[in-house]
């Protein structure tokens, strides 16, 4: 659909205005040297005061990490990254831990207050229950709200640098247990300099009593965010996650690089949801956040079930495949997705679904609408292994294009080795459809509105999964997102 | 068959073209001579196709690999009482025989053919008439174009032989179908060759194609075809093919088809022999209003592995295509399909649609398959699906129900499932042939693992 005189005016004006978390906070800070070395290692683990069979585990990821090669096969072109040009380690001053919320630099809790992230401990909402939130400010954690009513049900939930330091043995016994740092390039990078990210762990038959959140921020230049977070489900156990995650506008392009792993043992749940909001780059496709994120949970245990949530708007390019290892019995995986790209955005973003025990059921619901000159892609593995008997799957992605200067892909795997699995996927590409929006257009709607509803409408089954507090500002975003990019 | 002391390697292709160099047809033929040395130029360069290259990734050419090939010597000779017929009226159509990929004269029935019509083979026509060839010999640059260099299409340019020339005159029709036979007569040693076939239908022209692969005895041997199609503005090619190649055949086919302004091709492929086989068809929609389809039914057992790898490219505004795959594989063996769809950027209200289904019929058989669109123009309605599966249960009862036993209820169904692939050929007599090719491959299963 051709855009208007007037949409492209207002994409023009818009251009950088759309991003709204786009300031700097002024903030003393400490830093690693520049560049990537194994010194630089050590830096970071010396920092951490982290135990010595850590540091190994670094160095020796570290080493790998050297050799491997980078990961061509993504349908996504940026020039080769300069890893010696850039900072792994950036830490607000005087950070080392504060006990409380009040020692907290009040610049940072204006930053957070700015971005709508409340480290009060307070109320908020309508809704009965809190927000629990860590938030992490480039390399270190800043803030865990909550932390003591989640004790008092035995949830830990805290810094992973703190996890390490005061319950090393489920740390050790996790870490690099589902995503293992020679996986691929990014993770075994995130493995070696890695500065800090979420840990989560629920007891034995605990329903978590409120939605744990992470706030990822990047704030200083010319430098990579390395979080690791560690979610494990004990049985029985339930949990709701959040994370969301914002940049300043820079020129540059930065580097995150996160590794996210998920264990659920018998009859347990974890919900994962994200919304990724970083910096998309300017109109030109200038700047913006390289987001390389390796993140996959593995149902261990029977009737376990994992269920990941993401609404990707942000980075000027997404190369992330949230996955399950179905490994239970009758263990359960779901992915819904929606990725918006827009201006020069480029996507690569999709799920494995490995099925290996058996009746073990996955599905995948994945929206994704391009506009400008984005280019996006779908790509997806289903994988039934010869003992998944009863094996169910069914995919479902769908494309739009706003636009004819940009791209939709979709790039199935389909690997069945049972035969009483069964194994269905279903794609589409279409644009709004023009009866559509002669429907809403009858009744009143401005056109840019029409367009809106039918987006939102094609959207609605992703987002419905998200909790609530954040399916008000997903709905947000995606209307933010495509504002001005429709006519 | 004996193994082979040397087992089969790129640089044993690119020695046996050494040899071959000078008595190849056309060897005197400038242009033939460069496109030749083009293909195994770069056929050297990328090597057989093995795991690091994305559009072979399910598939290995380890049986290739294994067995030595000699290139096929001067055709072996063939009882005709032992060709088969797949279509009913043969002598009234017209039928061409090629035998190791050389033509065999004495069998085809060349002499009445209609006014406008040139059909014969490739090697006699680089004798007598090579110039109409250079352009369209050479139009698909040895496979330069696809994502993954079509090494194996670059060895046929280099090594190829003979093959189909079909020429179909302005607005000619010809309403008999033109079957073409392609026997495999392995010898004492496994042999190897490279048939080069080029359809051209000119506007408004109008022919039936049908390919039928057979092999006879039970030797290795390795038919790596090529096949140049190009239908002109407004002309229609329905091209049937049955793939029934012997059980220890390797079988490789690259098809390219470029269609004019509203052109249609109209493709058909049934895959049931040979120990490995590979259809590799790649589409170009170039002309407005130009339209594709392509089906396809595979049937696989014991070790068997068939892949099916297509590519439509829509580059022109209002284009449509279709495509449904479906198959069933039994024992160990192993199917994959790949399809891609494309919608460039000028190809505005265009049309895709693409199915793949599947029916695993033991629990070491596999499937992998990957549907992929890539869509760059906004006006468009693609779709892809795909499925895998095993028999409906709920269908196998309610035949049950009714008193019929089991295996027979089973057939029953694989016949329906398969069948919905067969029953828009348009070739009179074909679709008897090809349903009862299926009945009998029912017939002859062995070995089915019940659940």
């Amino acid at each position: 659909m051709a855009a208007s005189i007037e949409t492209t005016q207002q994409v023009q004006e818009m251009g950088e205005r759309t991003y709204k978390y786009g300031f700097v906070t002024e903030i003393e800070t400490e830093t690693a040297p520049k560049g990537l070395s194994e010194d630089i290692v050590r830096f970071i683990s010396a920092k951490k005061e982290e135990p010595a069979w850590l540091l190994e585990w670094r160095l020796k990821a570290y080493r790998r990490w050297l050799e491997m090669p980078e990961p061509k096969w993504a349908n996504v072109t940026f020039p080769p990254i300069d890893y010696q040009d850039s900072y792994y380690y950036s830490a607000p001053k005087t950070m080392d831990g504060p006990n409380s919320l009040d020692e907290i630099d009040p610049e940072l809790l204006r930053t957070y207050e700015k971005l709508g992230i409340p480290l009060k401990e307070q109320e908020i909402l309508a809704g009965v229950t809190g927000v629990a939130v860590d938030a992490v400010f480039d390399s270190v954690s800043v803030a865990t709200t909550f932390k003591g009513k989640l004790e008092e049900q035995g949830v830990i939930f805290c810094p992973i640098s703190e996890a390490i330091r005061e319950h090393p043995e489920l740390v050790r016994k996790y870490l690099g247990s589902v995503v293992p740092p020679g996986d691929n390039k990014h993770a075994c990078l995130n493995s070696a300099v890695f500065t800090d990210g979420s840990f989560v762990y629920i007891p034995k038959g605990v329903r978590c009593p409120m939605e744990l959140s992470t706030y990822f921020r990047i704030n200083a230049a010319n430098t990579g965010q390395f979080e690791r977070t560690l979610l494990i489900a004990d049985a029985g156990s339930y949990v709701s996650y959040l994370e969301g995650c914002t940049a300043p506008m820079r020129d540059e392009n930065q580097l995150h690089a996160a590794v996210v792993e998920l264990i659920a043992l018998d009859d347990a749940e974890i919900k994962y949801s994200t919304v990724q909001n970083w910096y998309p780059g300017d109109k030109n496709g200038k700047g913006g956040i390289y987001n390389f994120v390796t993140k996959r949970g593995a149902c261990r245990g029977r009737n376990s079930k994992i269920s990941w949530t993401q609404v990707e708007t942000g980075s000027a390019i997404t190369w992330k495949y949230p996955s399950c290892i179905l490994q239970g019995d009758n263990s359960v995986g779901e992915f819904y997705s929606v990725a918006i790209t827009n201006n020069y955005q480029q996507a690569d973003t999709g799920t494995k679904m490995i099925h290996i025990g058996k009746n073990t059921r996955s599905r995948i619901v994945s929206k994704g609408i391009s506009a400008g000159h984005a280019q996006q892609t779908y790509r997806g593995l289903v994988k039934i292994s010869a003992k998944a008997e009863g094996a169910r799957n069914h995919t479902q992605c769908d494309s739009l294009l706003i636009g004819d200067r940009c791209g939709a892909h979709t790039v199935p795997y389909i690997e069945s080795k049972n035969r009483s699995a069964i194994v269905e996927h279903e794609a589409t590409t279409s644009k709004i459809s023009e009866d559509q929006l002669f429907y809403c257009r009858q009744r009143g709607l401005s056109e840019e509105d029409a367009v809106a509803l039918v987006v939102n409408g094609f959207c609605r089954e992703v987002l419905q999964q998200l909790p609530m507090e954040f399916a008000v500002e997903a709905q947000k975003l995606v209307s933010i997102s495509l504002e001005g990019s429709v006519g | 068959m004996p193994e082979s002391a040397s087992p089969t390697t790129a640089q044993s292709f690119v020695a046996q073209f050494g040899a071959l160099r000078d008595t190849l047809p056309g060897a005197g033929l400038p242009w033939l001579r460069e496109l030749r040395e083009d293909g195994i130029a770069r056929f050297a360069k990328l090597g057989l196709p093995g795991p690091k290259v994305e559009a072979w990734k399910y598939t290995r050419l380890r049986p290739l690999e294994r067995i030595g090939f000699v290139p096929a010597g001067a055709a072996a000779q063939v009882d005709l009482d032992k060709l088969p017929a797949l279509l009913p009226h043969t002598g009234v159509g017209h039928r061409v025989v090629f035998v190791n990929g050389r033509l065999r004269q004495c069998l085809a029935l060349l002499a009445d053919q209609p006014e406008g019509v040139e059909l014969g083979g490739l090697a006699d026509a680089l004798r007598h008439d090579p110039d109409p060839l250079a352009a369209e010999l050479g139009r698909n640059g040895n496979g330069a174009r696809a994502r993954d260099g079509q090494p194996l299409f670059a060895l046929n340019t280099a090594m190829m032989q003979d093959g189909l020339v079909l020429r179909v005159r302005r607005g000619i029709s010809v309403a008999l179908p033109i079957e073409v036979i392609y026997v495999g007569a392995p010898g004492p040693e496994p042999v190897a060759f490279h048939p080069r076939n080029l359809i051209v239908l000119e506007p408004g022209a109008r022919a039936t194609v049908v390919e039928h692969h057979i092999g006879l005895g039970a030797g290795a041997y390795f038919a790596n075809g090529g096949t140049d199609i190009r239908i002109e503005e407004g002309a229609q090619l329905h091209h049937y093919k049955i793939q029934d190649e012997g059980p220890e055949a390797i079988h490789i086919a690259t098809t390219h088809v470029e269609l004019a302004r509203d052109a249609l091709y109209d493709g058909f492929i049934l895959s049931k022999g040979a120990r490995l086989s590979r259809q590799e068809v790649a589409v170009q929609l170039a002309g407005e209003g130009s339209e594709c389809h392509l089906n396809g039914a595979y049937m696989l057992r014991g070790e068997q592995h068939c892949d099916i790898t297509t590519t439509i490219d829509h580059l022109a505004p209002r284009t449509s295509s279709r495509e449904v795959f479906k198959g069933v594989i039994d024992d160990q063996a192993r199917a994959v399909f790949q399809g891609r769809i494309t919608v460039h950027r000028d190809a505005q209200q265009s049309n895709g649609h693409q199915l793949s289904k599947a029916l695993l019929l033991s629990d070491r058989a596999e499937i992998d398959a990957k549907p992929e669109l890539e869509i760059f123009a906004d006006d468009v309605k693609c779709s892809h699906g795909a499925t895998v599966g095993d028999l409906d249960r709920d269908a196998l009862f309610y035949l049950r129900a009714r008193g019929i036993p089991e295996a027979a209820a089973r057939d029953i169904l694989i016949e329906a499932f398969l069948a919905e692939t067969i029953n828009n050929i348009a070739a009179e007599g074909l679709c008897p042939a090809l349903m009862s090719s299926i009945g009998h491959w029912l017939g002859g299963t062995t070995g089915r693992t019940e659940p």
